[in-house]
């Protein structure tokens, strides 16, 4: 970790959240300040904790892509994506080529909204407002497009599980090319505003730096990952979708600027390269897209049929615009709904990064530290523990203990038979 | 000091706004009174953009074909489908329904569609309008 010359903490404590109009939404970071420096840094997830996945265990599979889609309002496509990948590992359905194909093109247009957003957001906490609007401007394009071949701007609900629920059509292809022309040019724009500027680099240059050795310690996914210089994108590592059949590599900050610095300057560079990235990969899944059908198996009822067959565990991933997301489904046979539905969001990795991001920079950079991780902090809140009206951390040992006092029952409960 | 942000600004001075306009540029002192002066020629209205092909806006039902299956109340994810057992026919409620168009899918009679009708918003959850039954 990054080293600092006053170790002991200075008497100074502040808290900034759970609810606090530079943060997006509900957390709580505690912080061990001198002056403007922060010397330590602590943060509370937990606070936005919404029991998606209790609403999922009494949902059928089919409803459960739906209420997927909704743990992220950016995010429209990611978690349905890795919902439905598990569920057909499960039940061992073949998903059409087509259909691998759509999903991509969807999941790169959403990449592409989802980035331009962020540089929007990160825009607004460094104070640069109009380049805040430029880049929402610019990201309405990407929402019309987007609305134009599924039918809304989020929540898209075109994935079905074995397939997609609409097609894109030839005659539908001049306008996304139309789209992807414009996003060329806005690309350069961007690049330009944002990496060109003077203000941008003064806040954003060896600000909140993550190094390489920080990063391979804490597992940090996506564009966060990326911008430190470690290598890894599920697109390229475990292709799936369409992405086996791309020419896709990692984008690392070093490909525009020739360095890896990990600082917030890298992440702005990261997703500003992904951003292009993404516009070529589309161009690349039009270009190649087979004909075929788009669902492995046409007949809703059908399906709720053989799902209420199929029984076994899987996890399903997807490279989401913050990283990898990952959901893990065990489903019993002659039951309807899943018996156990795990999510994991892209922002719980990136979260432990803000740690040393944050030490030894000012008050002032908490903004945007905050910011650069892209953080999604209602995906990413699983579980609050709340007992008498007070909040409490599990422990590892607690946790430990509990487990094996649930062996135990189990042990003696099945010894009684 | 760059700040390659300026030219752009200072074309964005020549532009029209990026988005979609109101139907009026200003919030007239009463709404009645506006459409009357639109009814008489005196006033004018943006008029509202299109609707995109594929949106997927109010819930439309066919009755008459309906048998009563109930294979939609099975699927769709936000309840919004009540059953009416005693006439074998269901009942929409608009005001809970995310318009992910699931049960357009199952329905054996194909009697329910989305249509491109997205102004829902309305004071009271269970107003009429917000009901489809038939
Ligand atoms: S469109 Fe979806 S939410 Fe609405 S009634 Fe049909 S299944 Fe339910
Ligand atoms: S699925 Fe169709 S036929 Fe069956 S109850 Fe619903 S609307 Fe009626």
């Amino acid at each position: 970790m990054k080293t600092i010359e006053v170790k002991k903490p200075s008497g100074y404590f502040t808290q900034i959240g759970p609810a606090h109009p530079a943060l997006k939404e509900p957390v709580m970071f505690n912080l061990d300040v001198e002056g403007e420096r922060i010397i330590k840094a602590d943060f509370a997830p937990g606070m936005s904790h919404r029991g998606i996945e209790w609403m999922g265990l009494r949902r059928n599979c089919i409803q459960v892509i739906y209420l997927a889609e909704r743990i992220c309002g950016i995010c429209g496509i990611t978690h349905s994506i890795s919902f439905v990948r598990a569920v057909e590992q499960i039940a061992q359905i073949q998903v059409p080529v087509r259909a691998h194909y759509i999903r991509s093109i969807v999941g790169e247009l959403e990449r592409i909204h989802s980035h331009l957003l962020w540089a929007g957001v990160a825009a607004h906490e460094l104070g640069f407002d109009s380049a805040f609007y430029l880049a929402w401007r610019v990201r309405e394009n990407v929402m019309d497009l987007v609305e134009y071949l599924t039918g809304n701007r989020v929540h898209y609900a075109m994935i079905q599980i074995g397939g997609v629920r609409r097609d894109i059509t030839r005659e539908q292809f001049p306008r996304i090319e139309e789209s992807m022309k414009f996003f060329d040019n806005a690309y350069d724009q961007l690049a330009r505003v944002f990496l060109d500027d003077t203000t941008v680099q003064m806040r954003c240059r060896d600000c909140g730096v993550l190094t390489y050795e920080e990063a391979r310690q804490l597992c940090p996914v996506g564009p966060t990952a990326r911008a430190s210089g470690i290598k890894k994108d599920v697109r390229v590592d475990h292709p799936y979708a369409g992405y086996a059949d791309l020419d896709i590599e990692y984008m690392t900050p070093d490909r525009l600027t020739g360095e890896v610095r990990g600082d917030v300057y890298d992440r702005i560079v990261v997703r500003l390269l992904e951003v292009k990235q993404s516009i070529a990969l589309v161009r690349q899944l039009l270009e190649q897209m087979p004909d075929g059908p788009l669902l492995a198996i046409p007949k809703p009822a059908v399906l709720l049929a053989k799902l209420k067959g199929a029984a076994g565990e899987a996890v399903g991933r997807h490279e989401a615009p913050r990283g990898e997301v990952m959901h893990y489904v065990r489903l019993e046979a002659g039951k309807d709904e899943p018996v156990s539905w795990k999510v994991k969001a892209s922002s719980y990795s990136n979260y432990l990064s803000w740690i040393p991001m944050m030490e030894g920079e000012q008050i002032a950079d908490i903004p945007i530290i905050a910011a650069s991780i892209d953080p999604c902090i209602s995906c990413t809140d699983r579980v609050a523990l709340v007992q008498d009206g007070n909040r409490r951390v599990l422990t590892k040992a607690e946790l430990h203990r509990l487990s094996v006092e649930k062996t135990r029952r189990i042990q003696a409960s099945l010894s009684a038979r | 000091m760059t700040f390659p942000i300026v030219p752009d600004l200072l074309s964005s001075l020549f532009k029209k706004p990026n988005t979609n306009p109101f139907p009026a540029p200003q919030l007239p002192p009463t709404v009645t009174g506006l459409l009357d002066e639109v009814n008489q020629g005196k006033a004018e209205l943006n008029p509202p953009v299109p609707a995109p092909e594929r949106l997927r806006g109010k819930m439309t039902y066919n009755r008459e074909t309906c048998i009563g299956c109930n294979l939609c109340i099975k699927v769709c994810p936000a309840h919004a489908i009540e059953a009416i057992p005693a006439v074998k026919k269901v009942r929409f409620y608009v005001s809970q329904c995310i318009q992910c168009g699931q049960c357009t899918e199952i329905c054996p009679k194909q009697c329910l569609a989305l249509s491109g009708e997205f102004l829902n918003a309305s004071h009271d959850r269970y107003d009429r309008s917000l009901i489809v039954e038939r």
